[in-house]
């Protein structure tokens, strides 16, 4: 299997269709007839991470490239920027509005999800210019 | 068990996914946060909250959940249901509280993942 590259723009002005990427990469993967938790691992770090591109820093742009022992997610974005990175690690650290919250996410827990399911990540951040976060899920078999 | 079981137990309505009933589930979890919901990677298959918007299905989507459990007798709006419907996930409706709704079925073996 060649590499695979997919790339999306995601919309940020439009919380409910937050995900799309996320069901769309995780679609192919089934179709590639990657192992159930593989894609689960990366559906989580990618959703997770189209949740905050969407709710942080109105949208974004993301990148996946497909091989056959990995997946590698780089979501890049023009937004604010992570204003202190090692409390954004933290479960249940949160900057996200009470209406984000309200539709059930914004509880802190973005990050530490991330970076429990992939088995790479990096994060580079300035203020006022944006965030680029890079995930590698590796397949275990 | 079923999901026609947790119907029963959970005297609830089948919103859609009627086809789709007699799918075995073997562990459930319960919350109105979906990052929770994330949080554990495990097979899942039922997913009880009281939220109703599109990131529900979404997450149950993500985790490969078979069905969607409304507790308290909210009511969906339409498109949630059509959404549901579209990714073939059963929903289903309670008029028990999250907390009764997920007594119900642990005390009939439906166990959460830990």
């Amino acid at each position: 299997m060649d590499k695979i590259h997919l790339q999306y723009n995601v919309d940020g002005e439009d919380f409910t269709l937050a995900g799309e990427a996320s069901s769309d990469v995780r679609r192919v993967l089934r179709k590639l007839g990657f192992d159930g938790d593989t894609i689960r691992r990366a559906a989580i770090c990618m959703y997770e991470g189209e949740i905050n591109m969407v709710i942080h820093a109105s949208g974004g742009v993301i990148d996946v490239y497909i091989d056959p022992d990995s997946i590698e997610i780089i979501m890049a974005d023009t937004g604010p920027g992570i204003a202190d990175i090692e409390k954004a690690w933290q479960e249940g650290y949160t900057t996200a509005s009470q209406t984000v919250r309200d539709l059930g996410f914004g509880a802190g827990m973005g990050l530490p999800n991330m970076k429990r399911y992939s088995d790479f990540i990096d994060i580079e951040t300035e203020l006022g210019k944006g965030t680029t976060v890079k995930m590698i899920i590796k397949t275990r078999s | 068990m079923r999901i026609r079981d947790v119907r029963d137990i959970l005297e609830a309505e089948v919103l859609c996914g009627e086809e789709f009933l007699d799918h075995e589930v073997t562990s459930a979890c319960g919350a109105d946060l979906m990052s929770d919901v994330l949080a554990f990677v495990k097979d899942q298959g039922i997913l009880l909250t009281g939220l109703l918007n599109l990131q529900v299905v979404r997450t149950a989507e993500m985790m490969d959940m078979s069905c969607i459990v409304i507790v308290r007798g909210k009511v969906p709006d339409e498109k949630l249901v059509d959404f549901a419907d579209s990714r073939s996930i059963v929903m289903l409706r309670t008029p028990y509280t999250m907390y009764t709704a997920c007594g119900r079925l642990y005390n009939n073996g439906l166990v959460g993942v830990e």
